[in-house]
């Protein structure tokens, strides 16, 4: 059983917040897959290699010499908030805890 | 102009003889396109600049078999200066500075792309539900989805919007949709296509494909877009065939295996009959028919989902609200831009899933059920290769059931990702799988699926345009427009 206190641990470290009439229900749909998932535990693994990825485990080389394929202004092009061509941020520390 | 009764090949006798421009064409392709989408919502962004770049193809002269023809390009393909969403709010804003290689390489070939198309958010879902811009309508009767997440793309081919469009397959995101609106769908294997420039959902599943009334033209825009990619590490350096060119209906000596168990997980009746139906059309051309057992069918929904839901939450953590995207207004420091951009930006959907990843993926959980998950995926790997080693394709319904209506299940997560079970095998093994139209049940279109081994597209091609060849279902006109005409 997922624990409400659970739920807001994950969601901390998931950069995710939940309105408080969120949470419940949340709780309940996840609790619900989550059980769903535990069913795995019934299945026997031992000696079994994980399979973690699909693609080839060659490794791949190329010439170490950047390229530039996109110019300063295109990348900011996308950018919220600029500021003297520099990606504007609000304050990294929490001005509340000053 | 509607697509419903051409093909690549007719299209392109068209504008060599000069009966249509492809300016023309495309012209009256947004034409079709706008008159549909009151009903459909099969597109996020009509590309009505299309004209201007099919008048650059006129210009230069049709050559190759995608010259000037329309297609659409599901709105998770980046398109240069074109927007790009996801059908999520978090990139409702976002103008891709340069193309997805799928989308170069179809630019390159002439293919003149008319629109991006809905899908559930970030490609999360079963039914076009949880698109931030509305659910995309089946063409065959509006009140119901088109499926998911390529929703859009298979309702503007089934409505004749288009004449083939590019979707994405994590779990069954072409196969699935294709069945629910009676066209063909193929999902290539793992590492065929570049996924370059297409927005990540799960990087061990994810692969680009392709949509159409017909295979043959399926065939021709799949080996336009496949090929090694230096951008993309996990692209296959392998050649890609002509497997248009090698189109072969005889059926003969061909050995199909038919899972036992895709018969009992509550599959609709009348779907089986469909099926059955389909095999009995195998079997009359020659092919043998066996049953096979999967045994561990039953764990897969599980096995995906953590699995898919764990990398989805690493690969969405670059939406922060910092150099892309939705911002979030009136907040006092860094962390609560992330977290109320990331909280505003996502819908339900893609918060539950980053939420079972994150937990699958946290200190505690990690061994029991990412571990775990992946450990389950080599034992399913090894059964389906297994069978795949004595038979040349395998064989069941897409679904357990045709097109459900719009609402029937968006309250209900756990029976939405239930309905993915059938197609799920595919991705969790890198095979390629298709979606063959195969009659229709209760009125509503129903899909044979077809497995093959990695990189023998060539069988299920094949096998597609037999059974296309034999049930002509091309021929039949969605039932919502044919009561409009």
């Amino acid at each position: 059983m997922i624990s409400k206190d659970e739920i807001l641990h994950v969601a901390e470290l998931a950069n995710l917040k939940f309105k408080d009439d969120e949470v419940d229900g949340f709780v309940s749909q996840l609790d619900k897959i989550v059980t769903m998932a535990s069913n795995l535990s019934t299945v026997d693994t031992k000696g079994v290699e994980p399979t973690y990825h699909m693609g080839d485990t060659k490794t791949v080389f190329r010439e170490d010499k950047g390229v530039h394929t996109q110019t300063r202004e295109q990348l900011l092009e996308n950018v919220p908030e600029v500021q003297d061509n520099l990606i504007k941020v609000p304050s990294i520390v929490d001005k509340e805890e000053d | 102009m509607d697509y419903l009764n051409e093909t690549i090949d007719s299209l392109h006798d068209k504008l060599v003889n000069k009966e249509v421009t492809a300016e023309n064409l495309t012209k009256e392709t947004l034409d079709r396109i706008h008159s549909k989408e009151d009903k459909l919502n099969a597109f996020v962004t009509v590309n009505d600049d299309a004209t201007d770049d099919a008048k650059k193809v006129d210009e230069a002269g049709i050559d190759g078999r995608l010259s000037g023809i329309p297609i659409a390009i599901k709105d998770n393909i980046l398109t240069n200066g074109l927007l790009t969403t996801a059908s999520s709010k978090i990139l409702s804003n976002f103008m891709p500075i340069y193309d997805a290689t799928v989308m170069e390489k179809l630019n390159a070939a002439g293919a003149i792309n008319v629109g991006k198309t809905n899908l559930d958010e970030f490609a999360m879902g079963s039914s076009t539900e949880t698109s931030y811009y509305g659910t995309s309508h089946n063409a065959w009767d509006y009140t119901k989805v088109p499926g998911g997440s390529s929703g859009g793309s298979a309702a503007a081919v089934a409505a004749g919007d288009a004449i083939a469009a590019l979707g994405t397959d994590t779990g069954g995101s072409i196969r699935q949709p294709s069945s629910f609106n009676g066209i063909f769908g193929i999902k290539p294997t793992y590492g065929r296509v570049s996924r370059w420039g297409v927005v990540a959902f799960s990087s061990s599943l994810d692969q680009v494909g392709v949509m159409s009334k017909r295979v043959e033209d399926s065939a021709e825009v799949l080996q336009t877009i496949a090929g090694h990619d230096v951008h993309d590490s996990t692209s296959s350096d392998k050649e890609v065939p002509d497997w248009r060119a090698n189109l072969n209906k005889d059926m003969h000596g061909v050995k199909i295996a038919v899972p036992k168990e895709f018969w009992h997980e509550g599959t609709n009746p009348e779907v089986l009959k469909t099926i059955d139906a389909a095999l009995d059309v195998y079997r009359k051309l020659g092919a043998t028919v066996e049953e096979v057992s999967l045994p561990t069918l039953k764990h897969a929904v599980e096995v995906y989902y953590v699995i898919a839901s764990s990398e989805a939450s690493s690969n969405l953590q670059r939406y922060d609200g910092v150099r892309y995207g939705f911002r979030a207004k009136d907040v006092k420091n860094i962390k609560e831009l992330f977290v109320n951009s990331r909280s505003e930006g996502f819908g339900d959907e893609v918060k539950r899933r980053i939420m079972l990843g994150t937990f699958a993926l946290s200190a505690g959980a990690y061994d029991a059920y990412f571990k775990k998950a992946a450990e389950v995926r080599t034992l399913f790997i090894n059964e389906l290769d297994d069978v795949l080693s004595k038979y040349d394709l395998i064989a069941g319904p897409v679904t357990t059931t045709t097109a459900f209506g719009i609402g029937e299940k968006v309250d209900d997560p756990l029976a939405m990702y239930r309905n993915d079970i059938l197609t799920i095998p595919a991705n969790l093994a890198g095979l390629p799988a298709a979606s063959v139209p195969a009659g229709l049940a209760d009125n509503m279109p129903v899909g044979l699926q077809l497995m093959a081994k990695k990189f023998d597209e060539q069988s299920i091609f094949n096998a597609a345009y037999a059974l296309q060849e034999e049930n002509k279902f091309y021929e039949q006109i969605p039932t919502a427009l044919k009561e409009e005409d």
